[in-house]
């Protein structure tokens, strides 16, 4: 920010701040998302941590060993993945300026999206019917957090999809909606890299346990 | 700021920055490189390959620090050029800040739990 120094008449110094120079609308959308990406990083390390602290306090209740089903969490795991490829189709469709296509990989990446909620809900609906309820242990209390908060930001991001497919609709490819579906694609590469962690650090290192 | 630097800086601004794009061959590396980094993961855990488990915990961690990479660079375009290299500034600082809480956490927690009085002869105190 500049400030000018303009003496009057008088001899007074008048203070005032120089206008900024125009920005086009959205110029600094990206940065400012990439902050807000980065900030969520840092809930997800708190939960991670959380997790890695208490992840081994069963309170004689069920281990990971005995509620996990590898085989699930790899189809899981394949579905997030394959939605972020279609997703990165939606963005290249959309340099392309192709309307339709770039409609139907973001419903793909939808499906997908809704497949990875609906196998993560079922899991989770399996082991409190089990027994393995979030009061159950400080395990699974952390294992609840840290894997749900992850699930209701895949959840958020089907409700963002869904919004920003209504807008490219009614109005098409606009530079603001190109922006919007850049943010979103962001966020799903995001939770994409977040679930590395979860597989990795909770499903897997908790059946070698 | 003198107006020469000033313009100078708008200028920056205008033809620089911005979000890097990727190409279809580059998402498709991305994606390549993603599948074969989740599968041997879960391969070694499912099929206990491994001779020990410290080993298969260690490769699996490697693994996934690896994937990270390949999704920042594949699918987040991560690059030191874009923002005017200022995203890369911020992932490097939550980086630091990411692994500071990480092991610190564990570290403390880690030391705490072995050295905590066991409850039979914290009973037997009274």
């Amino acid at each position: 920010m500049t400030v000018a120094i303009n003496p009057t008449q008088t001899g007074e110094p008048v203070f005032y701040l120089a206008d900024e120079h125009p920005h086009p609308e959205g110029w600094s959308t990206s940065l400012g998302f990439w902050i807000y990406l980065m900030s969520d990083c840092l809930i997800f390390a708190i939960l991670f941590a959380t997790f890695g602290v208490l992840g081994g306090n069963y309170a004689a209740g069920p281990a990971p060993k005995d509620l996990f089903d590898l085989n699930l969490v790899a189809v899981n795991t394949s579905m997030l993945l394959l939605s972020s490829i279609t997703y990165g189709f939606a963005m290249l469709t959309m340099q392309q300026n192709k309307i339709a296509q770039t409609q139907m990989w973001l419903a793909i990446t939808g499906l997908f999206g809704a497949a990875f909620i609906g196998i993560e809900l079922t899991e989770f609906a399996h082991m409190i019917h089990e027994g393995a309820t979030p009061q159950r242990s400080a395990f699974l209390s952390a294992f609840f957090t840290l894997v749900g908060t992850h699930g209701l930001h895949v959840s958020c991001g089907l409700i963002w999809l869904v919004t920003l497919m209504v807008q490219v609709q009614k109005f098409g490819l606009i530079e603001a909606n190109r922006r919007r579906l850049m943010c979103l694609s962001m966020f799903w590469h995001f939770l994409d890299v977040v679930w590395i962690g979860v597989f990795t650090f909770v499903y897997l290192l908790g059946v070698l346990r | 700021m003198s107006t020469d630097t000033h313009a100078a800086h708008a200028d920056d601004h205008h033809h620089e920055g911005g979000h890097a794009h990727g190409t279809f061959s580059t998402y498709m590396l991305g994606f390549v490189l993603s599948v074969v980094l989740t599968a041997i993961p879960f391969w070694l855990v499912m099929s206990g390959t491994l001779p020990s488990k410290q080993i298969t915990a260690l490769v699996i961690m490697a693994f996934a620090v690896v994937q990270i990479v390949v999704h920042m660079i594949y699918f987040l375009h991560m690059n030191t050029t874009s923002e005017n290299g200022w995203s890369m500034m911020a992932l490097i600082f939550t980086i630091v800040m990411v692994v500071i809480a990480l092991s610190g956490s564990l570290w403390v927690m880690s030391h705490l739990n072995s050295n905590m009085m066991p409850v039979h002869q914290m009973t037997g105190m009274k």
